[in-house]
C-alpha cells in the first residue's frame, strides 16, 4: 500500500478520547485540508501521526510499513515531515545554517566532527538551491531571529524540504502571517514538488479553498465528512459547525 | 586576514602562557592550577555553553579522571601521558553511564541529579578506603618523566609546561569541534530540541554523546590535578569545584570557548589577590565582581571590548 495510511486510529487521554476512530489515506500528489472547529483534535491527530502521540489502538503505515513503533526522530528518517504551528527554528543560527543543519541531519554527517560544517560540497550546493527556490539568499547570513514572521515561516518550509519527506505535514503554515505576507505562503505550498502528499491543518479558509484538493473536517476527534472543496462548501453540517461559526 | 584575526586570541594566550612562566618563577604551583582550572571549564562550556545542557555537578567526571589517574600510577604505570588517557576514558565511562539516566531529565531535575550524581562517587570514593585513602586522600603517587624524558621538578616547571600544553590541545580540538557538523548540531540542541527532532536528529542520543565528550575533558583535568599535586582528595567531587566552575564559564563568556579561558583567569586571580590582601572579606570582593559582570555584561567578560566600543561609537 503506498502513501500513508492510517486506518481505526484511538487516542484516549484517560476519559478523554481526542481521537476516534480515525481513516484516512494520503497519497503522493495529495493536498488534502484537515480542517475543524478549535479543540476538534487536529493538532493530537498530527502529533498521532509525527510520533509525539502513541495512539491507544489503530494503525498507521508509511508505503505498507507499519510506523507506530517509531520515535518522532525516527519518523522524521522514514519520510514524514512536519512543520509546526508555531515557528520553530533554530533561532541564533543563520538562515544558511539552519538549512544546512538540516542537510546534514538527512545525510547522516551531524556527528562529523574531523571536518568543518561548512566544507560538505553536496550539502552546500545543495543549500544554495534551496535558498534559491525559496528567494531567501539575501538573508542567508542573518540570524533567523532577526526575521519578519513571514520569512520565518518560509525558512522553516525550505528546512523541512530540505528533507526530503514524502508526507508533509504543514500545521496552520499561515498562522500568525500578516496578511500581507499570506501570499508567500500560499506561492510555496503551491510550488511544493509534485509527488509529495501534503497534509496541511489550518483555519483560513481561503488558504485551504486556494490549495487542498480534498477537505477533511474533524469534529470532537471524529472524522465528519470528507469531500472536495466544493462539496464541503456545500455541506450544511460543515456550514454549521465550522464556517458557521466563522461567518455567523 | 581574517584567516590570520582567528590566531589572534591563540597568539595572546600562547604569550600570556609563557610570559607568565618567566615572570613568577615562584608561583608555577598556582599557575598550573589554573590552567587545568581551564580545562575543565571548558569541558563545562562545551555541555553548556554549546549544548545548553545544564548541570552542576561536572565535578563527578573531574574527580572520577583525578581517581582514575592516581590508581593507574600506583597499580598500572606511573607513565603520564598513559595515565591521562586513563583518566579521561574514566571521564567518558561515568559520563556515558550517569549520561543514561541524567539526559532524559531537564531543567532542575537535570541540575539535582547531576549534584547527587557527584555526591554518591564522592561517597564510594570515602568508604572504598582500601583503594582510595578515603578521608586521607590517595597518597603514593609517584609519576615518572614525560614520554620518558621530562621529569617532574620541584618548583614545578614540568608540570607547568605539561598542563599548558594539554589545554592547547584540548582548546585547538574543541574550536574544531565547534566549526564541524558536531558543534553545528550541538548548538541546534541548545536552540531548539524540538526543531532538532523535527529534522530527525534523536537528541536523547545526541545529549548523551555531548556529555560523554565533555566528561572526558573533565576526566583530562582531573587526571592532570592528580599527576601534578601527586595526591588525590575526596574535595575532587565537591559541589564547590562544580558550581565555581559554571560561575567562572558564566563569568568569562559561555559557548565561545575564550570565555571559559578568560573567566578562570579573571577569577583565579582576583581571588588570589583578593585573599591575600583581605583574607577574611575576599568572598565579598568575588560576589561582587560576579555581581557585576552578570548584571552588566550578562554575556560574559568576552563580550566587554564590544559593549565598549558601542558605548564609545554611541557617544559620538
Amino acid at each position: 500500500m503506498k502513501g500513508l495510511q492510517v486506518t481505526g486510529l484511538n487516542k484516549a487521554f484517560g476519559g478523554l478520547v481526542v481521537a476516534r476512530d480515525i481513516t484516512l489515506s494520503l497519497q503522493p500528489g495529495d493536498r488534502t485540508a484537515l480542517i475543524g472547529p478549535n479543540g476538534a483534535g487536529k493538532t493530537t491527530f498530527s502529533n498521532l501521526i509525527t510520533g509525539i502521540l502513541k495512539p491507544s489502538s489503530g494503525e498507521i503505515t508509511l508505503d505498507g510499513r507499519d510506523i507506530r513503533r517509531l520515535g518522532e526522530a525516527q519518523r522524521v528518517k522514514a519520510g514524514i515531515a512536519k512543520t509546526f504551528q508555531i515557528t520553530t527554528l533554530f533561532r541564533q543560527l543563520t538562515v544558511r545554517e539552519n538549512i544546512r543543519l538540516a542537510l546534514l541531519e538527512r545525510e547522516g554527517r551531524a556527528l562529523r566532527f574531523w571536518h568543518r560544517a561548512d566544507r560538505d560540497p553536496g550539502v552546500e550546493a545543495e543549500i544554495e538551491a534551496q535558498l534559491a527556490a525559496f528567494r531567501l539568499v539575501p538573508l542567508a547570513d542573518k540570524p533567523v531571529a532577526d526575521l519578519a514572521y513571514g520569512q520565518q515561516r518560509l525558512v522553516e518550509m525550505a528546512m523541512t524540504l530540505a528533507l526530503k519527506p514524502r508526507v508533509l505535514i504543514l500545521d496552520e503554515p499561515a498562522a500568525g502571517v500578516p496578511s500581507s505576507d499570506s501570499p508567500l505562503i500560499t506561492d510555496a505550498i503551491e510550488a511544493l514538488p509534485k509527488d509529495l502528499a501534503v497534509l496541511i491543518i489550518e483555519h483560513d479558509m481561503k488558504l485551504v479553498f486556494k490549495v487542498a484538493r480534498s477537505i477533511i473536517v474533524l469534529v470532537q476527534g471524529a472524522i465528519l465528512t470528507q469531500g472536495t472543496p466544493a462539496e464541503i462548501a456545500a455541506d450544511t453540517r460543515v456550514r454549521d459547525l465550522y464556517l458557521g461559526a466563522h461567518h455567523a | 586576514m581574517k584567516m590570520l584575526r582567528s590566531f589572534i586570541p591563540d597568539t595572546l594566550l600562547i604569550a600570556l602562557a609563557v610570559g607568565a612562566f618567566f615572570a613568577f618563577p615562584y608561583d608555577l604551583a598556582f599557575l598550573t592550577r589554573i590552567v587545568i582550572m581551564m580545562i575543565f571549564v571548558l569541558s563545562i562550556d562545551l555541555i553548556l555553553g554549546l549544548g545548553g545542557i545544564v548541570t552542576l555537578g561536572q565535578a563527578a567526571m573531574y574527580g572520577t579522571g583525578a581517581y582514575a589517574a592516581g590508581l593507574f600510577a600506583v597499580h598500572v604505570s606511573n607513565d603520564p601521558l598513559l595515565g591521562l588517557l586513563a583518566g579521561m576514558a574514566a571521564g567518558a565511562v561515568i559520563a556515558l553511564m550517569s549520561g543514561l539516566l541524567l539526559m532524559r531529565a531537564g531543567g532542575l531535575t537535570l541540575i539535582m541529579l547531576s549534584i547527587a550524581v557527584a555526591q554518591v562517587l564522592a561517597e564510594i570514593a570515602n568508604r572504598a578506603r582500601d583503594w582510595t585513602g578515603g578521608a586521607d586522600g590517595m597518597r603514593g603517587i609517584r609519576m615518572g618523566p614525560i614520554l620518558g624524558q621530562w621529569r617532574f621538578d620541584f618548583i614545578g616547571q614540568t608540570g607547568y609546561i605539561y598542563c599548558v600544553v594539554v589545554l592547547f590541545v584540548v582548546l585547538f580540538a574543541l574550536k574544531g569541534l565547534k566549526a564541524s557538523p558536531l558543534g553545528l548540531m550541538a548548538r541546534g540542541i541548545h536552540e531548539s530540541p524540538a526543531r532538532m527532532r523535527a529534522i530527525g536528529a534523536p537528541v536523547y542520543q545526541r545529549r548523551l554523546i555531548l556529555y560523554t565528550i565533555g566528561g572526558a575533558i573533565a576526566g583530562i583535568a582531573g587526571a592532570l590535578a592528580a599527576q601534578i599535586t601527586q595526591l588525590v582528595s575526596l574535595e575532587v567531587f565537591s559541589f564547590t569545584l562544580s558550581a565555581e566552575a559554571v560561575i567562572m564559564l558564566i563569568l568569562g563568556g559561555a559557548g565561545r570557548l575564550y570565555g571559559a579561558i578568560l573567566g578562570v583567569l579573571i577569577f583565579m586571580v582576583v581571588h588570589h589577590l583578593a585573599a591575600s590582601v583581605d583574607p577574611i572579606n575576599w568572598l565579598f570582593l568575588i560576589g561582587l565582581m560576579v555581581l557585576l559582570v552578570v548584571f552588566f555584561l550578562p554575556k560574559g567578560l568576552l563580550s566587554l571590548p564590544p559593549a565598549l566600543q558601542r558605548l564609545i561609537g554611541g557617544a559620538r
